[in-house]
Order: C-alpha cells, then structure tokens, then sequence
C-alpha cells in the first residue's frame, strides 16, 4: 500500500512552541526538530501581520463570536439567522465571517454555495448574499463544493490569518464569526488576533442545546472564554422543545435533565438570552439558503431569534454609547 | 513503533471500526455507543477509542463520567463499562479531573495525544472490536488517526449523517477524506430522521428525511439503515448517569433536588433500572431493534479478522 505525500512531512514535536513563538526554535521541545535551524533564523517579536489586521480590520464597529464546544447545536443557524435580522436593517452593515474551515455550512445557510470569491488589488471581496450582507468563507475557494479540507492546525491559523489581513470588508457594523465545534487551533488563532484590535471583541454568543451531553461541552467553551478573558454576552439554548405540527403537543425531544441552558447560565452567572423550539421548517430553510425569519414571521421560534438579536443590539450597541 | 509496522498495540484486535462525520452533533457518540453496546449483547469482547479532545461524549454515554484512567508500566489501562469486561473505554475524559475544565490544545499536541491512545493502551487481549469516536472535521485528530492507522489495516469507517442537506453537504467531505487516507466506507447511517410524537403518534420529520440514503445510492455506499429521533434513549444515558450524581456541582443538584417531588413516582422505576447495567438496559430497549439492522449490515460485509 503506498502511503499518501500527506503522511512523508515532518512533524512538529509535541510542545512546539509555534514559529511564531519567542522561543521558536530555542525551547526544549525543538532539540531533535527538522525545523529547528528554520524557526530560530525567523525575525522574533510581535507577529510582523498584526499592525495590518489592526489596520484592515478597523472600520469595524463590532465584533461578535458565535461558539459552542458542541457541533450540531445550531451555531451556524443561529450565525445565519443573526446576520439576517441585523441585515435586515437597512442602516447596518454586516459582515459573516466562517471560520469552520473543514465543514463550512454558511454559504449554503445564506443562498451563496456557488459563488466564487474575487480577488482584487485592495484583496478578497466578500460574497454579498445582500447589499449590506457580505460573507466570507472557505467554500468559496474550494475546486469542487465536495472537496475534503484535510488540513492541519497550522495551515488553518494561517488562512484565517488571511481572513482576517485580506479581506476588503469596508466600514461595517458588524462582523460576526461564526466558528467550528471545539476549542482548539481556529478560536485560540481569532481571539489572539482580534484582542489586539481596535476595540477588541464585543463579546461571544454561547448556542447549547437542552441535553447535559452538550452542557457538558459548553461548560468546557465557557471555561475557555474565562481563561482567554472572551466577554460572554449570553447563552442561547437551542432546539427546546418541538409543537407537533398535528396535534399541538410539546415534546421535549432533547430533555433538560440538567435544568438545561438555564441553568448553566446560573451557575456561571452568564445572561440566559433565552430558547428557540424547534420548528422543521428552520431546516428547510437554512437547506434553501432562505431566511427563515422572513418566510415564517408567525413561527415562535422566529419571536424568540428576534427577541434574542435585540437583546444583544442592546447589549453590544449599548457598551460603546456609555 | 517502527515506521513499517502497524501499532503493536493493536496487533491482537480482530476489527477496528471508526464513527466519522465531517459535521458535529449528528450523534456519532450515540452511534458509537449503540454499536458497542450492540456487539457486546452480540457477544463480542468490544473496546472504544474517543479521540474527541475538546469535547469528549464518551464517558458521559457510558456513565461514567469521574472514573480516572491509570497507567501502567506498559500503558494506559482502559476504563471497564462491566464487571465481567467486556467493554472498555478509553477517552480523554478520563484524564481531565474537573468536568468542567476546557483543553485548549493546538495540533501538534492534540497529535501526540492521539498517538499515545493509539501505541500506549492496554486493550483487554481477546478484544473483537475497537470502535474509535471521531470529533467533527477532517483535521489533526483525524490526519493523525489516519496516520497511526494506515498499516494497521482497518475494517473501515461508519460514516453518520442527520438528513438536512447542510448536514450531507460535510459528509461529502468525510466521504473525499476517506478516498484519500484509503479508508474503507462500511456505510452510512442517517440518524435523526424523523420524530414519532408521543401524543398522536405523527411522524415529523424535524431534519427533513432520506438525506443519507440519497447520498449513499449516489455515491454507490452501503446505507446501513436510519435511527428515528429517540428520546428513551437520551434518557436511559442520562438516567445511568444519575448513579454517579456525587460527581456533580452543586448547583446541579440542587436543581434535581427541586424537582424531586414530581420525581419520586419515577425515581422507584428507576431505581428498579439503575441495578441493571447499562448493557441491560439497552438490551431492553425499543431502539435496539432498530440499530440491530445497521449492526447486521455491517457484520454481513463480512471482513476477515486482521488477526
């Protein structure tokens, strides 16, 4: 059996101190390295791309971090649907910016899963899903919309990194990241980046859903948020509870052993910013690349996204007017 | 390890399974857990693997959340599910002290933990089964995985998807992911599809149906068959954790504790359940049915043992 070119390159050792690093190429870890004498001739200091994300990134007013240490929860529907009730206000700019580098679902959410992305002398363009709506994602660079991304940590960093230097966002509102399961290489590489900007981030959205299974995981994001010193502006507990279409009745499909979102929120005195029911026509319509808010206006899952998004309006807008 | 040989470690299980899918919350640990308990009923010696770092499910399925695993002079020593073991477990769970506490580790070291679940435990020695839990993506967990794997020979991967196109379109990337490390697709299962309400008995199809089957008659894939939205099931996981509620925070009790007086009609069936082990419970459960099909679809590709 031959064994594919990606397994032939060297590894980094375990504690590898990264090439951007102080102590890249000095510490203990890099004895025995193949990179070693590469990292130790790199210029040391601050990163050299900090000055320019600063610079790139600071017509922006906000900056909000949608999270959950759980995948599947609804971070990327609650992504999509942010951004469209903040479109929806024509005074608004926004920006989506998709860090789920191996599993990229905005583009189909917001309608653009064919676009392509341009590139100009000033950078990338985002692809605008609106006027005042522009999405930014891997998708948009991939040969096939199927390609796998078999990417190390490294190589993520470094196209967020891109991201984040390269793209022509323009004066915007808001940007809204909307990022993968986990807490690992894509959320230590975008709150290292954006806490050296101009007004740092405004704060991170928790989504969980109602089953300790998932708390459980949560818990462990908010721990991270804690130790990264990440402002949590609230948790959302998403797929609460399911109305039969036939008959009325509530189930809850994902049951609240634990008290649920709720309870969490208490326990780490987080805001609780409240439940979304599940509606299968969520579903649809993020697989339509529609916005479920303005299809479905009398669904109760769409009263309480549009009470969740004010609530954070309030809370993000309000913090730079005191 | 040499560079030619597959883990030694792995040398005397007869099949290695994975649970994958490029999207996350689609109920690979589920899977993963009614796979292992299945082939255990089905009298096989079975063995997991977690390698979802960030987010270990694993022993919360299996109840026991709080358990430590020890090492030995050889290796790391699985966690027992049984008394009479034959089902064990190893994650990084195990070796968190603090439920609660978050393991913000980059690649390189996500790897090398990875490498030492791979070279470093202790697998009972009859071991039929190691099913290996997968986190979300095609990143370093995965690269390593398949890289520890690639001479060992694997049966092949479970590939497990929720219907809605958002969920399939990621899957089709796991698919790509398994063409190019030459990973043996067993099939795919669609989870979640559809939700039998308790009161009028209406199926409702919350994540939308047949997603997974499409997929797999596209791409000429086994379909190992669909599990339904089961809420007995989550229950019975939940229910066994229950045992070990001293492990809990406080304010978590509390909140059970509140609750106690509409519980205490049920709590005398569930002590009743709580004296039966997992296994038990599963084997009387109305699921197992249902996965048994997806189980029987694997096991009649009949692969030879590797050993």
């Amino acid at each position: 059996m031959t064994v594919p070119d990606e397994y032939n390159k060297e590894k980094e050792p375990e504690n590898c101190p990264g090439p951007e690093s102080e102590n890249a190429g000095k510490s203990d870890a890099c004895n025995g390295c193949a990179n070693q004498s590469i990292c130790e001739s790199l210029p040391k200091g601050p990163d050299p791309d900090i000055p320019l994300i600063q610079d790139n990134l600071s017509q922006i007013q906000h900056k909000v971090l949608v999270l959950s240490g759980k995948g599947g929860v609804g971070k990327s529907t609650f992504t999509s649907m942010l951004s469209w009730a903040l479109a929806s206000d024509e005074a608004l700019e926004v920006g989506v910016m998709d860090l789920d580098i191996c599993g990229p679902s905005l583009p189909k959410m917001l309608g653009t899963e064919n676009e392509i992305i341009h590139q100009s002398n000033s950078g990338w363009s985002p692809v605008y899903v609106d006027d005042n709506l522009g999405l930014i994602s891997i998708q948009f660079m991939l040969p096939d919309s199927d390609a796998a991304i078999i990417w190390r940590g490294s190589k993520k960093n470094s196209l967020i990194k891109n991201f984040l230097k390269d793209v022509n966002w323009g004066p915007l509102d808001y940007l809204v990241i909307d990022t993968p399961p986990g807490t690992t290489d894509e959320h230590l590489t975008i709150n290292n980046y954006l806490s050296k900007t101009n007004g740092g981030i405004d704060g991170a959205v928790l989504i969980t859903t109602p089953q300790e299974v998932s708390l459980l995981d949560v818990r462990k994001e908010l721990n991270f948020c804690l130790k990264a010193g990440i402002k949590i502006l609230g948790l959302i507990e998403n797929m609460s509870g399911f109305v039969c279409p036939n008959c009325k009745g509530e189930s809850k499909i994902f049951k609240p052993t634990t008290g649920g979102g709720k309870a969490l929120a208490k326990e780490f005195g987080i805001k609780f910013l409240g439940s979304i029911p599940l509606d299968p026509r969520i579903g649809k319509a993020c697989d339509q690349g529609q916005s479920f808010l303005d299809m479905y206006e009398d669904s109760p899952a769409t009263d309480a996204i549009l009470d969740i998004v004010n609530q954070l309006r309030d809370d993000v807008e309000g913090t730079t007017e005191s | 390890m040499s560079e030619l040989e597959a883990p030694k470690s792995l040398a005397h299980i007869k099949h290695i399974v994975l649970v994958l899918s490029g999207k996350g919350g689609v109920g690979k640990s589920s899977v993963t857990t009614q796979l292992a308990l299945s082939l255990v009923i089905k009298g096989f010696k079975v063995g997991v693997l977690d390698i979802d770092l960030t987010g270990p499910s694993i022993p919360r399925m299996f109840g026991l959340e709080g358990k430590s695993m020890f090492q030995s002079e050889r290796g790391w020593i699985p966690v027992y599910v049984d008394n009479d073991e034959r089902l064990s477990v190893v994650s990084l769970g195990f070796l968190i002290g603090d439920r609660g506490s978050s393991v913000a580790w980059r690649g390189p070291k996500k790897t090398s933990m990875i490498n030492q679940f791979i070279s470093n435990v202790i697998w009972p020695k009859d071991l039929d089964y190691l099913i290996i839990d997968t986190p979300p993506g095609t990143s370093d967990e995965h690269i390593s995985i398949a890289e520890q794997l690639r001479l060992a020979n694997p049966d092949g991967a479970v590939l497990v998807t929720t219907p809605q196109a958002v969920s399939v379109n990621d899957v089709k990337k796991e698919m790509n992911f398994c063409h190019k490390v030459r990973f043996k697709i067993l099939g795919i299962v669609e989870n979640m599809s559809g939700f039998i309400c308790p009161y009028c008995a209406e199926c409702t199809n919350i994540f939308s149906s047949g997603g997974g089957k499409i997929l797999a008659d596209q791409h000429q894939i086994n379909y190992l068959g669909n599990l339904p939205i089961d809420p007995t099931f989550v229950e019975m996981i939940e229910n066994n954790n229950m045992d070990s509620k001293n492990e809990l925070p406080e304010l978590e009790r509390l909140s059970i504790s509140d609750k106690q007086s509409d519980k205490d009609r049920e709590e005398k069936n569930q002590e009743k359940k709580h004296k039966e082990s997992l296994v038990d419970q599963y084997k009387e459960s109305s699921i197992k049915p249902v996965f048994e099909i997806i189980v029987d679809n694997i096991l009649s590709q009949g692969i030879p043992s590797r050993v």
